[in-house]
């Protein structure tokens, strides 16, 4: 009488031809999905539609206007901008910039509307006339003007005038992302490379936010051009030094493809972004794929090479043979174990599922469907291909350097010290948790070798921040605005803005209003202040509005029905802890000093990547519990036993725990990247319990062993394919760790830290825990 | 005078062409054709005044209604002269736009500030900036010139039973907001009731619906109701024209720098 394993298997290996040929069809019609997969080039990817710092920033720009920007940045060797060459040049370039695509807006210090007063009339025109030459005079005014404009200062002119900006404000539609975005970033290209042909006195710098949406997209091209080629290099180099044998590679590459193949394919067809999260996928399938098939060839290997006195001769009849056996032999005993690894790794990476951030729910369904399908094949199509292909009878490779006997018999000879002396290390590692802070600079997210990291990093050490906050102050009351009360409270507000050391500009319309009312007074210093006549403040502003060219109006500062401003703040890159400290004092100014305005909260990219951290934190501990929760019910069933459920609890867990330990004696600062870790390494982590308590398992009660007995025969029979998987694993998840793209680079080395940690845990803790409670 | 003579050319022409009904007219000399033939047919009312209701709307659904008073003066050979006296919001009640508008050149405008009775000259280069921060710009707004564009008919077009020559028109103004606009002209109201702008990059911005069309004088239609579409940036804008009264026998000075003060 079979058991169900047994009868799975003959199935298998009797129908080999029809398994082979439903897994190709089957594949080719999921992976037919990749086609549909498509580059996302929209940062806001990252936060889901019910993110209420998304929420805030698009009422925001419903409101005003959307502030997606290109910035060019000019820098001059010697001297400073003011000079006939570089003004004309800079207003050239103005002048050519609202050819950009999807422009609504350029702003650069030549076209900056400069009031005056001339004749008691008020003036209003470009700083740098439209046509025309300069002389020595016109340009000693210009700077004059310039170097005292608050409006232009930190934001489009730094104070020493070597270096100035032209901020282009972009409206993309949002139709057809896939075109607009690479339009604006090709014309953005091509201008740069033209400007530093035609003015070479000048160095040239690209960034805004459209080029860090770019940067996202390239961050995730590289990754596919690169890391996936070298993690499937890897891999070969691994499987054939550990497998051995060209067939078992060769079959096992094919499964790891079929995998890959079938979940992007998937993927494409549910219509995931693909962004560097989502890239990451691949990679870590193919490192989990190998895991199983390593489980099935090295027990199939195993018992092949033991077989030695058989002969090749009764080939005929292929149910006797050696290589039947041994492949059903290591089918039906892996199948059990690889089926409950394989489903605690789908439940630790679907709880990526409850991450704030849907790139790492995509990378977290990519993978759990990959895991599942490299589960189907590695219990169907491997053993069918492997019945196919000749085998050489050579043994697996033995590590050379660990022996899995002496290793067992030093652990339950030890046991006291070891459980003491891991337990030990394992409780400072997890008191070194708090070590970490909470820290994401999200133009970090991109390494030094990336173009947009090298500009924004001298725009950020030259001219102004990247990192923009809004404020929408309202008076509630159409046409509010020019109530002199409510400006007061405005200004007040900027004020305050403007002493915080994190505050490089403030873009405020109090100060254009203060301007005018100078301008009124035939430009009398001692007039720059806020009028304190509503109908006056209100008809300055009309003055004003009606003075301005095309694109350069004030719906980017007031609203349509005038009663609010938005003040537009720059501040410095900052960590995610010190961007949410300035926004908590901001909040609490605002709440001291201006109680009758109602203000918004600080919204703008910052703020979105700076609650994120931590809302993804919150979210993915109750992920993980839950995944915790739902593995630990998987396995007290699949061993029918409390006990061992719960003793498992412990293995599971601990690694994940020191190796964010260890992670805050080393680094000490945590982001995005690695709050979703958690989840994602319990599903894998859990596998070698799973291998090491089945076999711990059956040798108790099948075999009525005793617990040293039991834990010797686990050793014997997984302790290989334990540190082999591990090896693989963990050389996958470095390979992610040489990504340039920050988010998958810190996962990839955590999560290895963690693989490697758990594998310890489990050979050298977990036998002294068993032996520690003997009952089980 | 120059200006005069192009026109009796052109006037010459549209006499001269049905007679030659085998010559083949360009698309460019149709469209100025009948452009010409819509202004020419939109002369000769002397002045008007009527009330306008100006409601701007945002994205999120945010309104803002200005309410004022229009005051317009034929001018030969010119652009129109105009007042517009704001009566509400409040904060800009009694405030007055005086603008002279010029062909090719850059219009003159005085704006009244009613809170600090000053007259205030307005800078030169706003014609393609927003009226009162809403989707119409100056441009859009001032009285159709010839002069102002080069033309391009394209086709007829059937909509609604009514006949529309479709044209194509490019600024001659340097420092315009586009670069080029298509407007449907009406056979019968000798008006567009549509116009498309397309901004500096050649890219759809916003488009005009002129509707509700009322015959004055028994010769002038004029749509009661213009509405204006930002396809960019969601925001639109609406116009409405209220009690128009012609021949009010407006002279010059009642155009100029004294008139605005005398306004209420």
């Amino acid at each position: 009488m079979l058991n169900r394993e047994e009868q799975w298997a003959s199935w298998v290996l009797n129908n080999r031809i029809i398994v082979i040929v439903i897994s190709v069809v089957m594949t080719m019609l999921a992976a037919y999905g990749a086609s549909r997969l498509e580059f996302s080039n929209n940062h806001r990817v990252y936060f889901g539609e019910d993110n209420p710092q998304l929420i805030a920033l698009e009422k925001m720009e419903n409101v005003y206007t959307k502030n997606d920007n290109v910035t060019f940045v000019f820098a001059v060797g010697d001297g400073d901008i003011f000079n006939e060459k570089v003004l004309l040049a800079l207003r050239d370039i103005t002048e050519r910039a609202w050819q950009m695509p999807y422009s609504s807006r350029v702003d650069s210090i030549t076209n900056y509307q400069h009031s005056k007063a001339v004749d008691n009339d008020l003036e209003i025109r470009s700083l740098v006339p439209n046509e025309g030459s300069l002389n020595k005079e016109n340009i000693d005014l210009i700077k004059n003007i310039a170097l005292k404009e608050p409006l232009l200062i930190n934001k489009l002119l730094s104070p020493n005038g070597r270096v100035t900006a032209i901020n282009i404000a972009i409206l993309l539609p949002r139709i057809d992302e896939a075109s607009e975005l690479p339009e604006v970033v090709a014309f953005s290209q091509n201008l740069l490379a033209d400007i530093k042909k035609e003015y070479p006195f000048m160095d040239a710098y690209l960034t805004g936010g459209v080029m860090m949406d770019n940067a996202f997209v390239e961050a995730t091209k590289k990754d596919i051009d690169t890391l996936i080629p070298l993690s499937f290099a890897v891999m070969l180099i691994m499987l054939s030094l550990l497998v051995g044998g060209i067939m078992g590679t060769l079959a096992t590459l094919l499964v790891i493809a079929f995998s890959i193949a079938g979940a992007m394919g998937l993927g494409g067809y549910i219509g995931f972004p693909l962004t560097p999260p989502s890239v990451a996928a691949p990679i870590i399938i193919l490192a989990i794929a190998i895991a199983n098939c390593v489980h099935i060839l090295t027990t199939f290997k195993q018992r092949f090479s033991e077989m030695k006195n058989d002969k090749e001769s009764d080939e005929g009849d292929k149910k006797k043979s050696n290589k039947y056996q041994a492949l059903h032999y290591s089918l039906s005993s892996n199948l059990r174990p690889v089926t409950i690894a394989s489903l605690t790794t789908v439940i630790g990476f679907l709880s990526m599922n409850f991450s704030d951030v849907p790139p790492f729910q995509h990378l977290g369904n990519l993978v759990a469907m990959g895991v599942l399908l490299s589960l189907v094949m590695s219990v169907s199509f491997l053993p069918a291909l492997l019945s196919l292909l000749p085998a050489s009878r050579r043994a697996p490779v033995q590590l050379p350097f660990l022996s899995m006997n002496t290793l067992s018999e030093c652990v339950i000879k030890h046991h006291n010290r070891f459980f003491w002396g891991v337990g030990f290390i394992a409780v400072i590692l997890v008191a070194s948790i708090s070590r970490n802070e909470l820290n994401d600079v999200f133009v970090h997210y991109f390494d030094e070798k990336s173009e947009f990291r090298q500009d924004t990093d001298f725009v950020l050490d030259n001219l102004t921040g990247f990192y923009n906050i809004e404020y929408s102050m309202e008076s509630g009351e159409s046409g509010g605005v020019y109530s002199p009360e409510f400006l007061q409270q405005v200004d007040g507000f900027s004020l305050w803005l403007r002493q915080q050391p994190e505050v490089l500009h403030v873009n405020t319309v109090t100060d254009t209003i203060k301007r005018l009312n100078k301008n009124m007074f035939n430009d009398d210093e001692a007039m720059y202040r806020l009028p304190d006549d509503r109908n006056v403040i209100a008809q300055y502003i009309l003055l004003y509005e009606m003075s301005l060219p095309y694109g350069l109006d004030l719906n980017n500062q007031i609203n349509v029905n005038k009663s609010s401003v938005r003040l537009l703040v720059t501040i410095k890159t900052l960590s995610t802890g010190a961007v949410l400290d300035f926004e908590d004092r901001a909040q609490q100014w605002l709440t001291d000093n201006t109680p009758q305005v109602s203000s918004s909260v600080g919204t703008g990219t910052v703020m979105m990547f700076s609650y994120i951290g931590q809302r993804n934190i919150i979210s993915m501990l109750v992920g993980t519990t839950a995944a915790l929760v739902l593995i630990s019910l998987v396995l007290m069933a699949a061993f029918k036993s409390w006990s061992l459920g719960v003793v498992s609890l412990l293995p599971n867990l601990i690694p994940a725990a020191m190796g964010f330990g260890l992670w805050g004696l080393l680094v000490g600062e945590v982001g995005l990247a690695l709050s979703t870790a958690s989840a994602m390494t319990l599903g894998i982590v859990v596998d070698d319990t799973v291998h090491f308590l089945t076999k711990y398992h059956r040798a108790r009660k099948e075999m009525n062993a005793s617990v040293e007995d039991a834990i010797r025969y686990a050793y014997k029979t997984v302790g290989q394919a334990l540190v082999t998987t591990t090896v693989v694993l963990v050389s996958g998840f470095l390979v992610l760790a040489s990504s340039g793209f920050e988010l998958n680079s810190g996962m990839g080395l955590l999560t290895a830290i963690v693989i490697t940690i758990a594998l310890l845990v489990d050979l050298l803790f977990l036998p002294a825990v068993l032996i520690k409670c003997k009952r089980v | 005078m120059k200006k005069i003579s192009c026109e009796f050319l052109l006037l010459s022409a549209l006499f001269v062409f049905p007679v030659m009904s085998t010559y083949a007219e360009s698309p460019e000399e149709k469209g100025l054709r009948l452009t010409v033939a819509e202004n020419t047919f939109n002369k000769g009312w002397q002045d008007f005044k009527a009330n306008l209701t100006l409601t701007l709307r945002n994205k999120q659904g945010e309104e803002n209604i200005f309410t004022m008073r229009m005051l317009t003066k034929e001018v030969e050979a010119d652009g129109d002269k105009s007042i517009i006296v704001f009566d509400s919001p409040g904060d800009i009640r009694g405030t007055a736009l005086l603008s002279h508008t010029h062909t090719l050149s850059a219009d003159d405008q005085w704006l009244y500030l009613s809170s600090i009775k000053r007259i205030k000259r307005i800078s030169s280069n706003n014609k393609s900036g927003p009226f009162l921060g809403s989707e119409f710009a100056y441009e859009d707004l001032t009285s159709p010139e010839t002069e102002k564009y080069t033309y391009r008919w394209l086709r007829e077009e059937v909509v609604d039973g009514r006949t529309l020559d479709v044209i194509e028109q490019f600024p001659s103004y340097k420092y315009s907001g586009y670069t080029r606009l298509v407007k449907w002209l009406d056979q019968d109201y000798k008006q567009p009731v549509k116009v498309e702008f397309y901004d500096r990059k050649d890219r759809h911005l916003k488009t005009l619906a002129s509707t509700e069309f009322v015959e004055y004088l028994d010769k002038y239609w004029y749509p009661s109701m213009m509405f204006m579409t930002n396809h960019q940036t969601g925001k639109n804008t609406q116009l409405e024209w209220q009690n128009y009264q012609f021949k009010n026998g407006f002279t010059d000075n009642d155009f100029n720098r004294n008139a605005l003060k005398r306004l209420r």
